[in-house]
């Protein structure tokens, strides 16, 4: 029976989150960010799509270390296209559940 | 304010709301079995909580709790986190130059809060309106922060009473969520090329490098591709 109370790990989640906090907040207390060069702005801008691109990606196209494009990669594609067409996350999100549940049944059946 | 700017700024909140029902939907479900992987775990109901309240980063905690069932040692643990979550230094470079001018004590409190998905959000509004709106991105972060905590707490609670999310296909949400957002923010071919090469770069270092440095590589990667693809395509010209 484990004691709900318990505090053990607690010190353990302070220090990862010492880490994880400092990542996220150095270059957003350090001085001087509105005054960046032209072309490093223009880097800083392409971020986003890169790295919830890469977020994605890594997720449905590699499993235990091998490239695989299944049914999760293949809806997942699908929704966001929807999604960008209907100018809708939501939209695009609830296609790509429903896109994995059709795409399994099928292959299950 | 002029009238034109308060109907834009309402038009970007009303999208920001409304993308970010799927980011609660996300929150709520990952939260959940967060919460139940760790009473799997032997974590107690306070440690759970910590992890999530202190911590505040899904996929480390999942790690760090998978390293404590192997009895991993704490300095491992950490050192997996901090490079697990090294890539938020990339998020907050991004928003930083918008939030300059954001008071000192705020910029610290937004940068508690700025995970992928709140990053996703905030960087998504600020793509629609061209500059940062405080509410908005205080909306973002706390829009994963409250659901994220308190289905934690209810992960821990319900233990094996809840259903598998692959069953109902629930588990394609978070990268759904993230893909989404991604094609939402190509204005351009540079923005395109950066989504395409560091989407290629990320499955190529999670496949031959190591997947946990896979979104660090596609996210530093990518921009650089874009950048040079948009200036070539410049100068072309």
């Amino acid at each position: 029976m484990i004691d709900p109370l318990r505090t053990d790990l607690v010190p353990l989640a302070i220090l990862g989150g010492i880490g994880t906090y400092a990542a996220r907040a150095l270059p957003l207390l350090a001085p001087g960010a509105d005054r960046l060069p032209a072309p490093v702005l223009a880097y800083l801008r392409l971020i986003g799509p890169a790295v919830l691109g890469a977020i994605a990606a890594a997720n449905v196209f590699v499993a235990d270390a091998s490239l695989r494009v299944g049914p999760e990669a293949v809806a997942v594609v699908v929704g966001a296209l929807i999604g960008r067409w209907r100018d809708n996350l939501l939209v695009g999100m609830a296609a790509s559940v429903i896109a994995v549940l059709l795409l399994r049944a099928t292959i299950a059946a | 304010m002029s009238g034109a700017v308060v109907n834009e700024l309402r038009a970007a909140r009303r999208r920001l709301a409304i993308d970010s029902i799927g980011i609660w939907v996300l929150a709520i479900v990952i939260g959940t079995i967060f919460g139940f992987t760790a009473r799997e775990g032997d974590l107690s109901l306070v440690e759970t909580a910590a992890f999530s309240a202190i911590l505040f980063a899904g996929a480390s905690q999942f790690a760090a709790v998978g390293l404590l069932a192997v009895a991993a040692p704490w300095a491992s643990i950490v050192l997996l986190v901090w490079l697990l979550n090294a890539r938020h230094f990339l998020y907050a470079a991004s928003i930083a130059p918008h939030a300059a001018a954001l008071p000192r004590r705020v910029r610290a409190g937004l940068a508690f809060l700025l995970t992928d998905e709140a990053f996703a959000l905030t960087s998504a509004h600020v793509a629609r309106l061209g500059r940062i709106d405080l509410s908005g991105a205080w909306y973002a972060g706390f829009a994963i922060f409250l659901p994220w905590n308190l289905a934690t707490l209810a992960g821990w609670l319900a233990g094996a009473a809840l259903p598998d999310p692959a069953t109902i296909g629930l588990d394609v949400v978070f990268p759904a969520s993230m893909a989404g957002l991604a094609v939402g923010l190509v204005r351009d071919r540079a923005a395109l090329v950066a989504l395409a090469a560091g989407s290629a770069a990320a499955i190529g270092a999670a496949l031959f490098v190591d997947a946990s440095a896979a979104v660090m590589i596609g996210g530093l990667l990518g921009p650089l591709v874009g950048l040079v693809v948009a200036n070539r395509s410049r100068g072309a010209r």
